[in-house]
């Protein structure tokens, strides 16, 4: 398309078209009417300045006879600017007056006429036009008394060449205005697409200009502006995450490769191969669990497992979560103490929390140490609580391990995320991501404390309006 | 056992018909959803492995078009969508098992056997009798020769399970499903942490073992004797 083209097409110089046409034939409209009226006031005066030589005239003649009438009129005639006027004879012969020619019969017509004429001095081509009245006075005598109307053309003329004018005027101003309006919205706009399409062609950087006018355009960039910047974190999260798998996800590929080409190249027995499939197999069972957690995790940061919500007892998932690992924990030297005496029913994925708790569960047990010693000098525990008040419902557990620095507690909730002193002992580094992805799923929250010393991690759901009448 | 895979991946159909027929069953293979409905209502066959998505028919209308047709042979589902609504979804049209790719073969293998023998064999029984083992699940006491012991009620549904299935591999997912309705992977030996615990409780002291670990696949309880 050309720029021309795009211009003609905007919604801005499409609407100034519909106006300009209503302004133009308003503009026309008003210039008529005005002519008109013009048109019509001049001939008031003419009619009103003849009836009055008329009825002058007239009285002198019947005053002073014929002789008297033809002197005045010759008086009158030869005054610069005068009226048009004639006398006649009966007959039709002219006795005074300065019109040199008339069209004919008018004299034999009677009132107001117009027509065309000549004046006595002047040559024969020229013609004007005049309004004229023939009267009859006592005695047969014809009095003709006009008046030029080229006073009226001329008047009629302006007025009507004025009115050509404006209505181009508004014509040519209004098409201006509407290309320079339509321009300043098309630049706008061209502007955006041209900064969409760069970000279309993957420069996720790029932002809409704002000029700060605050008008409609600046909304909409604004807006779209906050949109990009979402996006643009999403795909850097992606991108994060995808960086992520790819090294945690091909550090144990290479792994398994190595080990295969060193038996291709290096065993001699059965056994020798048989010991490498088996740790292959091995290696192989704990990239699926690392894929499955990361799948998960995805799902349940999209929201994708809402269809499967329903309401159970957290207490239920508490004991029975704890009862899966009191006998780890004992083999740790370690208690495991579930206290869910108060019943909360929650709305949600039971499977999903219970593997929160497992998780948060699994940990505590991983990272607390046996000899460790609780603040009251009791023997070091971890504690699993449920806990409901008006607002949410909380699994709660606390151990005596070595807990999380602070600064840390923000870090580790993230994907393959593991502290430096945690990299020794087996895990993924997605354990309390899908805590955390699991709490979200619900509308709620994985808060870390300090439980000086060790570690309390706190699943907070927030309570569904059926919940609180429970 | 007469098994019939229904599974578009030539290369795993291949290995699962020649890894069955390994261990004694006969398998057949189709490669679509319309060859595999129609082989399976020609009926004959102990348990179906379906895989969920097939060219042709899907491997969940599969099973509704058998069922409509009063076709009640055991399906377990392949599927490589492992969430738990997909389960739950697998489960609900029909399927009697399911199964997340990927699977190891040990698995696969132990659930076929439940199921098969779960159609054929005997319903619920009130008693499980495996040598001078015997659990009452009316009373629920579990006596071992002369003697009475006492297991926690969790050790007592681990043990039903072993039992209802003795002679018979179970493995530690479904133990883990059926015994704590768990389907995620709790990422440690947690099941050999219980089964322990049980055997202690009912092999200990004991000249002869019940509770056998079977390397690479799970756990069985049977009468050594035999």
């Amino acid at each position: 398309m050309t720029a021309l083209g795009k211009l003609l097409r905007t919604t801005a110089f499409q609407l100034t078209l519909v106006y300009l046409v209503v302004f133009a034939l308003f503009a026309a409209f008003l210039v008529g009417y005005f002519a008109l009226n013009t048109r019509r006031l001049i001939n008031e005066q003419i009619v009103g300045t003849v009836d009055t030589e008329v009825t002058a005239l007239t009285g002198q003649y019947n005053q002073a006879g014929i002789r008297r009438l033809v002197v005045i009129v010759d008086v009158r005639s030869r005054r610069p600017g005068s009226s048009l006027y004639l006398v006649t004879t009966p007959t039709g012969e002219g006795l005074a007056g300065n019109v040199g020619s008339l069209e004919p019969g008018i004299l034999e017509s009677q009132g107001w006429v117009e027509t065309a004429y000549r004046r006595l001095e002047e040559p024969e081509s020229a013609e004007h036009n005049a309004l004229v009245r023939v009267s009859r006075l006592p005695g047969g005598i014809r009095l003709l008394v006009g008046r030029d109307l080229d006073e009226r053309e001329r008047m009629f003329h302006i007025v009507a060449v004025a009115g050509r004018w404006s209505v181009a005027l508004v014509v040519v101003l209004g098409v201006l205005g509407g290309i320079f309006v339509s321009r300043r919205v098309l630049n706008r706009v061209e502007a955006m697409t041209a900064t969409a399409q760069t970000i279309m062609a993957g420069d996720l950087s790029g932002r809409l200009s704002v000029t700060g006018s605050g008008d409609e355009f600046d909304r909409l960039a604004l807006n779209l502006n906050v949109m990009l910047e979402r996006i643009d974190s999403l795909m850097r999260g992606l991108k994060e995450v995808t960086d992520n798998v790819a090294h945690d996800l091909k550090t144990p590929l290479t792994r398994l490769r190595n080990r295969c080409e060193a038996a291709l190249r290096m065993a001699k027995t059965d056994a020798d191969y048989r010991r490498v499939l088996e740790e292959t197999i091995e290696e192989s069972v704990g990239l699926i669990r690392t894929f499955d957690a990361l799948l998960m995790i995805a799902r349940a940061e999209s929201g994708q497992i809402r269809d499967g919500m329903a309401e159970f007892d957290i207490a239920d998932v508490a004991r029975d979560v704890g009862d899966l690992f009191e006998p780890l924990a004992e083999d740790k030297g370690l208690t495991l103490q579930v206290q869910a005496s108060e019943h909360a029913t929650v709305k949600g994925n039971r499977e999903l929390v219970s593997q929160a708790l497992a998780n948060l569960v699994d940990n505590a047990i991983k990272y607390a140490a046996p000899d460790a010693k609780a603040a009251n000098g009791e023997r070091a525990g971890i504690l699993v609580e449920t806990g409901a008040d008006k607002d949410q419902i909380t699994l709660t557990v606390s151990d005596h391990g070595p807990g999380i620095p602070a600064g840390d507690r923000s870090r580790v909730v993230e994907r393959f995320v593991r502290l430096e002193q945690s990299r020794s002992e087996p895990g993924s580094g997605l354990g309390l991501s899908l805590v955390s992805a699991v709490a979200r799923l619900h509308g709620g929250e994985l808060k870390l404390e300090d439980n000086a010393p060790g570690l309390t991690a706190q699943i907070a759901l927030p309570r569904t309006p059926s919940t609180r009448a429970a | 056992m007469r098994l019939l895979i229904i599974e578009d991946d030539r290369d795993a159909a291949e290995y699962l018909v020649k890894a069955f027929r390994e261990v004694g069953h006969v398998a057949d293979h189709a490669a679509d959803g319309e060859e595999g409905l129609s082989l399976a209502l020609d009926g004959g066959y102990d348990v179906l492995i379906i895989d969920r998505m097939l060219p042709k028919l899907d491997g969940l209308a599969v099973i509704g078009q058998l069922r409509a047709k009063g076709n009640a042979a055991p399906a377990l589902i392949l599927s490589a969508l492992g969430a738990v609504d997909d389960r739950v979804r697998g489960l609900r049209a029909g399927g009697d098992d399911y199964l997340p790719k990927p699977y190891s073969f040990s698995e696969l293998l132990a659930r076929v056997e439940v199921l098969a023998r779960r159609h054929t064999g005997r319903g619920e029984e009130t008693q499980y009798r495996v040598a001078d083992l015997e659990l009452d699940r009316l009373s629920h006491r579990v006596v071992r020769g002369s003697e009475e012991i006492s297991l926690q009620p969790r050790e007592f549904r681990l043990l039903e399970y072993l039992m209802k299935h003795a002679g018979q591999v179970v493995t530690r997912t479904m133990l883990l499903e059926n015994v704590w309705d768990y389907h995620f992977d709790p990422q440690t030996n947690i099941i050999d942490v219980h089964i322990s615990r049980l055997r202690s409780k009912i092999d200990k002291g004991f000249a002869q073992p019940l509770l056998h670990t079977v390397r690479g696949a799970g756990y069985m309880i049977r009468d050594g004797a035999r």
